[in-house]
């Protein structure tokens, strides 16, 4: 018993301890972020340990100068306009396929079910290079509708996956309903399968935006002009200019970070669940 | 609510026109079973196409022409008048790759930053999942907060790791504060911190994904198991190590795969975090090198299939030890 008693201690003290730990380690390069880009470098280079946002000290000056001096107001218009078509592009193509896969019957299936799984094996590294050679080829490379393509292309494998758990736990017999009252298949997917799916075409959307909206390695080795710069990209460039503080790069930083954030909080809820389901037996 | 009626509304309106699908099949019975199965397939088809032609031409194209472009003399320059046919075909890429001076260190290095970041990242989730798996007051909050940092845009958290770790920034501000350290440690630029850092910061940023996936499982674990372990005198230590972690094993050994995948396959972190100094020049960041740095598109492929291949090796080593394990047990 004495045991016991020793490790149920230890434990609520390891937990106690544990869960401020993670909550700082996770909350602290966030909090760092957002006090670098409102503080001007010189008083936070004197005192890197004073974290404090005093209100005197502080000026949006690097927000400002960034986004419009540094143009990540159109970058920000750029990453938005390819997260957006990806995702509606995505989601339609995902839920028809998953939908597919899930309930019809066609030759292949089982094939298809698996390879959506091997495509995770790819190293993007290795798409880049022939990808790179393919577009310049097609002058594709330099466009922000290239990039779309790729997005789509790598978010559909998973997408698609993650619906496919999902169709699986809807009951059938209520699609039969609607078959045997004389829908249509697509007017089936329509009217009964996705608004019964709701969350989990939500949680691929986020999944999708997310992946979109983040991407650095085709952003950085495809797009040249600073009009069709994504955030990710915007900075980088900036990040190589030697006249560019730290201050300002990390209010570029914020704005990149702050509109995945925001959306992840109004919809985690459904990403959770939709990451997670079925996903585990695999 | 609405729409699980409409099936109902269009079963009338059906009814109205007197087609009811019933009445359809009075006229022709053999004919609808067949044709019945024929239009699923043919709309099956319909339906997955797109989204197969998609991947088909943007992943797996893409990673058959790299087999081409490594056996052939491809500089970035033929790629602006692209005619493939006239360019010469060449083992040198390989040599190229194999003969350069750090292949085997960018091996090597591959596998000790995937391990450790794989382990590392593993290990801080299932210390994450046990710390919110029981439910107390805020704990959907916490667990809400436990997924940012795979959430966040790499770029924005990558430059903000690297002024935290500047040997002028605040890390070493506190560590030399604190009195831990006498001069400040380049974390970023030198043997072998480099490496720990990277890792540590795989670490951090991935956690979450192993934290989503063991969480799930834990809640899945019948609770009985625990309640005949407390009848029989187990300490919480006792339970963990006899019934949980054999319960998580599958989802473990899962979760180690796919992360060490894709660590190994990852460029962005690498190149964004250390910039592949100080021994964290890793497989993909000489791919780059390659591409971008020479101008050699060709010797980059040939580099991208040494990856590939190793990775491949890899695998078939893993499954065959995961084989013979689940044969002996």
């Amino acid at each position: 018993m004495n045991r016991e008693r020793i490790e149920r201690g230890a434990l609520r003290g390891l937990h106690g301890f544990g869960l401020i730990f993670f909550l700082f380690l996770i909350a602290f390069p966030f909090y760092w972020m957002v006090v670098a880009s409102l503080k001007p470098l010189m008083i936070l280079a004197m005192d890197p340990l004073n974290l404090w946002l005093t209100p005197g000290e502080l000026t949006v000056r690097a927000f400002q100068e960034v986004w419009l001096q540094f143009h990540f107001g159109s970058y920000f218009a750029n990453s938005a306009y390819v997260s957006v078509l990806t995702v509606l592009l995505t989601v339609t193509l995902a839920t028809l396929g998953a939908y597919t896969i899930a309930r019809l019957r066609f030759r292949g299936r089982t094939f298809l079910s698996w390879s959506i799984l091997g495509i995770y094996m790819f190293p993007p590294i290795v798409i880049a290079v022939p990808m790179y050679a393919l577009y310049t080829n097609f002058g594709l490379r330099n466009d922000l509708h290239g990039l779309i393509l790729i997005y789509l292309a790598q978010t559909l494998p998973v997408a698609i996956y993650m619906l496919y758990s999902y169709f699986k736990t809807l009951p059938p017999t209520l699609e039969e309903a609607g078959l045997i009252d004389g829908c249509s298949r697509l007017m089936v997917i329509r009217r009964i399968t996705i608004p019964l799916s709701l969350p989990a075409i939500a949680s691929v959307a986020l999944y999708t935006f997310m992946i979109a909206w983040n991407e650095f390695l085709f952003a950085f080795l495809f797009l040249d002009s600073p009009a069709k710069f994504t955030l990710s990209r915007g900075i980088m460039q900036i990040a190589d200019n030697v006249n560019v503080s730290q201050q300002l790069l990390m209010a570029a930083a914020v704005i990149t970070t702050v509109p995945v954030i925001v959306l992840f909080l109004v919809f985690e809820r459904y990403l959770v669940r939709g990451l997670t389901a079925g996903a585990v037996k695999a | 609510m609405a729409d699980r009626k409409t099936p109902d509304n269009s079963k009338n309106s059906k009814d109205f026109t007197g087609e009811s699908p019933r009445q359809r099949s009075a006229w022709n019975p053999f004919r609808r079973v067949s044709t019945l199965a024929q239009r699923e397939q043919r709309l099956a088809y319909i339906l997955l196409g797109p989204p197969s032609l998609f991947v088909l031409a943007l992943i797996l194209f893409p990673v058959l022409w790299n087999f081409w472009l490594a056996f052939h003399r491809v500089r970035l320059l033929d790629l602006r008048r692209f005619t493939w046919w006239e360019l010469e075909a060449t083992v040198n890429n390989f040599i190229t790759v194999f003969m350069h001076y750090d292949l085997w260190p960018a091996l090597s290095a591959t596998l000790l930053y995937s391990t450790g970041g794989t382990l590392l990242a593993i290990v801080m989730g299932l210390g994450a999942a046990m710390m919110v798996h029981r439910r107390f007051r805020g704990s959907g909050i916490v667990r809400g907060a436990f997924l940012i940092p795979y959430i966040a845009p790499i770029v924005a958290v990558a430059f903000a790791w690297r002024f935290i770790l500047d040997p002028r920034g605040v890390f070493m501000a506190g560590l030399l504060g604190a009195g831990i350290l006498e001069q400040p440690i380049n974390l970023l630029s030198q043997r072998p911190w480099a490496m720990i850092s990277l890792v540590a910061f795989e670490g951090w940023r991935y956690f979450p994904f192993n934290f989503l996936f063991i969480l799930a499982r834990l809640q899945a674990i019948p609770e009985v198991f625990y309640e005949a372990a407390a009848v029989d005198g187990a300490t919480p230590l006792q339970k963990f190590l006899y019934i949980t972690l054999p319960q998580l094993k599958l989802v473990l050994a899962t979760l180690f795969l796919l992360r060490f995948m894709w660590t190994f396959n990852k460029f962005d972190d690498v190149f964004l975090v250390t910039r592949g100094t100080a021994g964290t020049r890793v497989l993909t960041i000489k791919v780059y090198d390659f591409l971008i740095g020479e101008f050699n598109v060709g010797a980059g492929a040939a580099m991208a299939l040494f990856l590939f291949a190793v990775l491949g090796l890899l695998l078939y080593v893993y499954f065959k030890w995961v084989m013979r394990r689940a044969e002996e047990e």
